[in-house]
């Protein structure tokens, strides 16, 4: 599902059309029930893996997937959807004449389990009469029979939705009773029940899970309307993410600008309605150049889209060329050892082991354990995100650890892990970031991006936007999007907070390959000075 | 086989609904056989085979809901997805919004199904990428690309007595051809019901081309230009606009197409509070949506068994229908108008759009452009403002200045900031209609549109 598809799926762009809902249902109570027993999903595994194997696979590996949704949208005052989604089945990926191949079914007997294989052998042999390439894959040892749960301390899944229900009305009635006219919020949650198997010896049962609970509240004056999103984060937690811990609420001049690890949605929701009717009134910018101050909320997107896409070695090497694009972060800048990429005090580094985050799992979607490693150094270009096929390409023998595949029905390859910028080693503040700004404006949430094919020309936007005069906030502004080229802009980077306003930022929906699938990532980051940027204002035509 | 023969189908809901204790219980199923390659490096990446049936049973209590699925179709399971959902309806909250299930209805006939793209075999998808690798490779190119096909059908069933099935195959495909550089792109697609329509060869030779014209693109200041944009560089605004023109979302005030009182001035009780039948945009702007359209058929109704027949949105540049849900209709005395079941695939495909246009082609085009810029596609569009609706984004894969009637070089990448109510207005020309994205739109001449800045991206 892409980001658009969610937007309809839950009503969550405009009050607007009910939508018919095709797909996969189950109930409540059997969302936690029955998960497919280890035992039996090791046999169904060693049957694929035989059957692709005596067909001629040289390496083959299974994927039994069991994905569970739910999504509760409430509108104003009613409940418009209560959704429960399973889709399971079993993936089987083999290389044969040094080609990949791929085949899917939801019809888990041993036969059909079988076919499956064959045919993905099938296809693997059809498509090796072009093949120029074959396929080297960086060794991995089999780990035999292991297990990894994402920590959570309350399971959403087995939380009632009556529950859930009343969060989302207290939620709506907190911000149309603050200023909002309408509001639709959406609890999203997400477990992915999977097992994979691999002729390299490894049966490794992951139990991962996730949540999101946007909403997006709009005002209507008298000339025009407003909208302002959640500033609620998607999370790899437990529903403790709701509990509202006051010590993790950010503050900058007093007022509310975020959450970190514990989210009090109710009070974002108060503060929607009141910034949607000074949204109203307030004055429209005036374009120019700025010292730009982002908060973590909105930054988590311009790395997102400004670092973790160009450094996809799929994306440079030109395997992405005919969806997403390819990359200015080419291989001769990475080989040359000296490409900045920021200034000195940018570092930016990749995972898949940060506690909360969308990306934490044990091992990726090809049996490898994940790990931690640096994209930018000191503001120098010093790797990238390979999966197995890949770094012999960049002369490394060791996988990243990043592969993913949104479902069992679709093959897994290289994705975006974790791409977090280091905080300050000295802990500055938001506050102390924002004091030494003569004139600049500082943005909080993520509002309209857009980035060319190659990432280097972008314009991002926000959700709220506030005038900074001589080190203090003077007042909310609107209609701001900045301009500005990849490399330019970190190299504008001059400030930096320190770990204590270090937060993560994510979104469930980045979209890569073909067909198109998604993936849940998170991007950590504090709150970050840039000098001098070219800001325009989106109330007329740029220009 | 995920394919259900309608006999099949309607054997099976019939059982399903004979199960039923609900007030109302309705069913869908879909299913579908589908099959992908994906080539880049001018060698094979992944390909792969996928099929998947779902039985979805909902069951309503008044004005309760709920809904349960199942992919076995034994007698037993049958009876536990009933009551399932049955069981799930008497949890959920009331939807005061829910509509009962609609009765029996007639539909149209149309013929979405092809056997030519139900029968491709994976020999047939390595034989078209070949085809698009092997020009590529002579011509010191490098191609990228990827094919899919589907063979498809959904049935819906109720309590009421609706029944209604459709059957469809698609076949898409796309190719990014750039030279071994990097300093030129080129790109094509093509979409069609019926693969033997599919020429990946005479495809792949249009991106050929624009590949190797786009070398060396030169800088211009960006600005406003006469534009050329072919109808894959329009047809995302469009969808996108379409997206906003929900009736209720302008009733409440919160759409490009809500109706205010001017500045100043008091609402009036009973006032239009949307823009419908007024006239937006060029009067050679006609829009609508056609199920039984014989160049992209799709079913011929819509998600809750809506018959849905030839449905003008803009007519002559006049707002001539909103498309809204029954319940919003009912409550505001209007007219329903439901947009067609996109089905294939849980989250649905695209809303099909027919734009009329003219005869031109686009060689014509270009020979009456005295000063202009072509463009071949528009990338990363985002909406900027919701009331005026703004939308950025980036040329992409071939964008070419045009002097005295011929294509003179090729130009680097802009970003533009313009919305479709202004182009829709500012029409210079309209081209013959071609299928892009099951959708039918024409080359579109336009003045006066905003490139706000330059991009290094090829």
């Amino acid at each position: 599902m892409d980001r658009r598809k969610f937007i309809e799926l839950t009503g969550f762009g405009m009050g607007g059309m009910m939508i018919a809902l095709p797909g996969s249902y189950i109930s409540a109570s059997e969302l936690t029930a029955n998960p497919l027993d280890v035992a039996f999903k090791k046999s169904m595994s060693d049957i694929a893996l035989n059957a692709a194997k005596s067909k001629g696979a040289t390496y083959a590996d299974v994927r039994i997937g069991r994905y569970l949704n739910q999504f509760i949208t409430a509108q104003e005052k009613r409940v418009s959807n209560v959704v429960n989604t399973e889709s399971a089945g079993i993936g089987v990926r083999v290389i044969a004449n040094g080609t990949w191949g791929f085949a899917a079914t939801s019809d888990m007997s041993p036969d059909s389990i079988a076919l499956t294989a064959q045919r993905a052998v099938a296809v693997a042999k059809a498509n090796s009469k072009f093949q120029t390439d074959p396929v080297q894959l960086a060794p991995v040892t089999g780990v035999g029979e292991v297990s990894w749960k994402t920590p959570i301390i309350k399971n959403a899944m087995e939380i009632p939705i009556q529950e859930k229900v009343d969060l989302l009305m207290e939620v709506n009635n907190a911000a149309m009773d603050n200023g909002a006219n309408y509001i639709t919020s959406v609890l999203f949650l997400v477990n992915e029940q999977k097992y994979f198997a691999s002729t390299d010896g490894s049966y490794i049962d992951q139990d991962v899970h996730r949540l999101w609970a946007p909403f997006f509240a709009t005002a209507v004056g008298a000339t025009g309307f407003k909208q302002r999103t959640g500033l609620g984060n998607p999370v790899g937690m437990g529903f403790e993410y709701f509990d509202g811990d006051p010590a993790e609420q950010i503050k900058v001049q007093g007022a509310n600008v975020g959450y970190r690890y514990s989210y009090d949605m109710v009070q974002d929701a108060k503060d929607a309605g009141q910034q949607l009717q000074a949204k109203l009134k307030a004055r429209s910018v005036e374009p120019g150049k700025y010292d730009l101050v982002l908060d973590p909320h909105h930054l988590m997107l311009t790395i997102h889209e400004s670092v973790g896409h160009p450094l996809e070695l799929d994306r440079v090497l030109g395997y992405e060329a005919n969806y997403a694009g390819t990359s200015f972060a080419t291989l001769d800048k990475w080989r040359s050892g000296t490409f900045n990429y920021g200034s000195d005090i940018v570092n930016l580094f990749a995972d898949k082991t940060q506690k909360h985050s969308l990306g934490y799992v044990g091992y990726d979607d090809e049996g490898v354990k994940t790990k931690e490693w640096d994209l930018v150094k000191d503001g120098t270009l010093v790797n990238y995100q390979a999966i197995r096929d890949q770094v012999h390409i960049i002369d490394q023998k060791e996988s990243h650890g990043c592969c993913y595949s949104q479902s069992w029905s679709d093959v897994q390859f290289q994705r975006m892990p974790n791409v977090s910028l280091r905080p300050n080693q000295q802990d500055l503040s938001a506050d102390d970031i924002i004091k030494d700004v003569e004139n600049g404006i500082y943005i909080v949430g993520r509002g309209s991006f857009s980035i060319d094919q190659q990432r280097y020309n972008f314009q991002f936007g926000g959700q709220l936007f506030y005038e900074i005069k001589d080190g203090k906030i003077t007042e909310q502004i609107e209609d701001v999007a900045y301009q500005s080229n990849t490399q330019e802009f970190w190299n504008n980077c001059t400030q930096l907070a320190g770990e204590s306003d270090y937060r993560l930022g994510g979104t469930f929906f980045d979209g890569k390959g073909q067909p198109p699938q998604v993936s849940a990532v998170s991007h950590g980051c504090p709150t970050t000075r840039f000098n001098n940027i070219n800001v325009i204002n989106t109330a007329t035509k740029a220009g | 086989m995920a394919i259900f023969t309608e006999t099949k189908s309607r054997e099976l809901l019939t059982k399903v609904i004979a199960l039923s204790r609900a007030d109302e219980c309705e069913c869908n199923l879909n299913g579908s056989n589908a099959g992908n390659i994906r080539y880049a490096r001018n060698t094979v990446s992944t390909a792969g085979e996928v099929s998947d049936v779902t039985l979805a049973v909902q069951s309503c209590y008044g004005k309760r809901v709920g809904t349960a699925t199942i992919n076995e179709f034994d007698d037993a399971s049958l009876e536990k997805v009933v009551r399932r959902s049955e069981e799930l309806a008497k949890l959920a909250p009331e939807n005061p919004e829910h509509m009962p299930n609609l009765g029996p209805a007639k539909y149209s006939k149309v013929n979405a199904w092809y056997d030519s793209t139900a029968n491709v075999t994976p020999e047939d998808r390595a034989a078209a990428a070949e085809a698009s690798i092997v020009p590529s490779r002579k011509n010191k190119l490098i191609a990228s690309g990827y094919l899919n096909d589907a063979e498809s059908f959904s049935a819906i069933m109720n309590k009421a007595g609706m029944f209604a099935y459709h059957l469809s195959t698609a076949v898409n495909f796309t190719a990014t051809i750039r030279t071994e550089d990097g300093t030129g792109s080129g790109w094509v697609s093509r979409d069609f019901n019926d693969s033997s329509k599919m020429d990946t060869k005479e495809a792949s030779n249009v991106a050929i081309r624009k590949a190797t014209g786009s070398k060396d693109a030169k800088e211009m200041e960006p600005g406003k230009y006469t534009v050329i944009m072919e109808p894959a560089a329009t047809v995302q605004l469009l969808s996108n606009m379409f997206g906003s023109m929900n009736q209720r979302g302008a009733d409440e005030g919160r759409s490009f197409l809500s109706k205010k009182p001017a500045e100043g001035e008091e609402a009036v009780e009973g006032a239009p509070t949307n823009r419908l039948g007024e006239k937006m945009f060029d009067e050679r702007i006609t829009i609508y949506s056609d199920p039984a359209n014989p160049d992209c058929p799709t079913a011929p109704y819509a998600g809750d068994g809506h018959p849905v027949g030839m449905t003008k949105w803009i007519d002559k540049g006049v707002i001539a229908a909103m498309p809204n849900s029954r319940y919003w209709a009912e409550k505001t005395g209007s007219k329903y108008y439901p947009t067609a079941y996109t089905g294939g695939g849980i989250f649905g495909g695209n809303q099909q759009l027919i734009m009329e246009g003219g005869d031109q082609s686009l060689e014509d085009m270009i020979k009456d452009t005295r000063r202009g810029v072509l463009v071949t596609r528009l990338w990363y569009i985002r909406q900027l403002d919701p009331q005026t609706l703004l939308y950025t984004g980036l040329t992409r894969d071939g964008t070419f200045y045009i002097e005295n009637g011929e294509i003179k070089y090729p130009i680097k990448n802009f970003r533009f900031n313009d919305s479709p109510i202004v182009m829709l207005n500012n029409i210079e020309a309209l081209g013959k209609p071609v299928r892009i994205n099951g959708s039918m739109i024409p080359v579109m001449k336009i003045r006066d549109f905003t490139f706000s800045s330059l991009s290094d991206a090829v």
